[in-house]
């Protein structure tokens, strides 16, 4: 039996013949968020168990980082949007059933309150960079006067150290609620069979801690701090393959328009870049070296650090793109 | 008031004209269309066999795009009929990406534009646009409450499908068979 599809009269962009709607700013912003997450995540949880010293640069150097991500991806967000002048509706609006929504208005509440976090740290960022970077150096002297001589922004760092703790509570869960939402987000969809799973969730989470846990690792100067996060990192990654073998056995077990999904990765035209540049550069490599490094062999760290972040933005890449080919048969 | 349609596949000859209609009433921007034709044809040669259906959104019962919509522009009016607030939609594109039907697109001025069931002309009593051009009387616009609306006679008497049941989203244009 051979059958032969014909669609006549339907030729509409980005829609016909493959659904290619969302293009590069949603995989980046999944993946600059999932990155914020696990920076604000390894930042509150040490804070609020009190490991303040024992890990001072995921503490307070690290999270520098994830505003600026959060604030490129929120530029990505909107430059995707095609209505784009219309973006402050997500703000006049709050739906329960959306994903998207829990998103905006997440997003709307971590932007501030990292960018609170690092301030309160900001003499030791400065102790930091004083020796690498003159210019960051100068600026974050700059910012810190301003901190002192501007009475509101004293006002509000004074409290944001009163009620630091309070803070850090409120970051650790929206970090936490950002992580899964960046899966969440395309697992809502059940018109695309490959997005539709619902590990989807956790397995964003887990790699954005993952590469937050890198970056921390990258930025580390203390030998203790950086084998400490070489082996969180080791064992987000075991968890990350874990979650990747249930979800391709899921698919297996499936429906026949989630087996057709996933068989673009079994021989499929996104096979070699899943499993030879995400799974085993971006996984299994930096996996192997960091092993290294727990048995004594000297690595430098950013390799392994490199390897992940890119492996994450990859995957992201991957899932958003091949989602999006995957649909119903009929 | 539960609007829905039926399509017959059994007649339609595949003319476009419901296309043409539909794109002239709404004013749907050229390269677009809101309701399209599919040719499907099975078999191995010269044992073929063809079915021509005339599709579009299927105003469904469970609405994935309403869902996942952030601002709410999406939304569904009386009689079950799905619509887009023009100047509430952000082009965030999630319900273009929800729809299993593909029934939705942006319209080149930003928004999301698809099917309306014609609400304008329905208010006034009219049959949709598409119905009221086919030329083989093989589009049928009705109530399904009421038992006795043509509609509800052919879908009690004729054999019929919806297409991707499996998805869940109770689509509302039904396909004679």
């Amino acid at each position: 039996m051979k059958e032969e599809l014909f669609v006549s009269g339907r030729n509409i962009p980005n829609i016909d013949p493959v659904l290619h709607v969302w293009h590069w700013h949603i995989p980046l912003y999944l993946f600059l968020g999932g990155l914020a997450a696990g920076l604000i995540f390894f930042a509150t949880y040490f804070y609020i168990s009190g490991k303040t010293d024992k890990y001072p640069t995921a503490v307070k150097i690290a999270p520098v980082i994830a505003p600026f991500a959060i604030a490129i991806g929120l530029v990505a967000l909107i430059l995707d949007l095609k209505h784009t002048l219309y973006f402050w509706r997500l703000f006049t609006a709050f739906r329960l059933e959306s994903p998207m929504s829990w998103g905006a208005w997440t997003l709307g509440v971590i932007m501030p309150l990292s960018m609170v976090w690092p301030l309160i740290y900001i003499k030791d960022m400065i102790k930091y960079f004083e020796s690498s970077s003159k210019r960051t150096t100068a600026v974050l002297k700059w910012i810190d006067g301003l901190l002192n001589d501007v009475n509101i922004l004293k006002w509000v760092m004074d409290l944001a150290r009163k009620y630091q703790m309070a803070i850090a509570w409120a970051l650790f869960l929206l970090s936490i609620i950002l992580g899964v939402y960046t899966g969440i987000l395309l697992s809502a969809f059940n018109a695309r069979p490959l997005w539709n799973t619902s590990i989807l969730g956790p397995l964003f989470l887990v790699s954005g801690l993952s590469t937050g846990a890198a970056a921390v690792m990258w930025m580390s100067r203390h030998h203790f701090e950086m084998k400490a996060f070489s082996r969180f990192d080791l064992m987000l990654v075991g968890i990350e393959v874990f979650l990747i073998i249930h979800m391709f056995m899921g698919f297996n077990a499936s429906t026949q328009a989630q087996q057709q999904a996933v068989a673009l990765f079994w021989g499929g035209e996104f096979t070699a870049v899943f499993w030879g540049i995400f799974f085993t550069a971006g996984l299994v490599v930096p996996a192997i070296l960091e092993i290294m490094e727990l048995f004594g062999y000297k690595v430098p760290a950013f390799i392994p650090a490199f390897l992940i972040l890119l492996g994450g933005l990859i995957f992201r890449f991957i899932i958003v793109d091949a989602g999006q080919i995957t649909r119903y048969l009929y | 008031m539960r609007y829905a349609m039926a399509m017959d596949t059994a007649k339609c000859v595949g003319c476009s004209d419901c296309v043409v209609a539909c794109q002239t009433e709404n004013n749907v921007p050229i390269g677009f269309c809101r309701d399209w034709i599919v040719e499907n044809v099975e078999g191995t040669y010269p044992q073929l066999e063809m079915e021509i259906r005339s599709e579009r959104c299927n105003h469904c019962e469970n609405t994935p795009c309403v869902r996942t919509c952030p601002t709410g522009a999406s939304h569904v009016i009386e009689g079950g009929i799905v619509k887009v607030t023009h100047n509430e939609c952000i082009g965030c594109g999630a319900c273009i990406e929800a729809c299993p039907y593909d029934a939705r697109y942006f319209h080149p001025d930003g928004y999301v534009d698809k099917c309306t069931f014609c609400d304008h002309r329905v208010a006034e009593g009219l049959d949709t646009a598409c119905v009221s051009v086919c030329p083989t009387y093989s589009l049928t616009f009705g109530d399904l409450d009421d038992p006795q609306s043509p509609i509800s006679i052919l879908l009690r008497e004729r054999k019929w499908k919806t297409l991707v049941p499996e998805a869940g989203t109770k689509p509302q244009v039904y396909f004679l068979i």
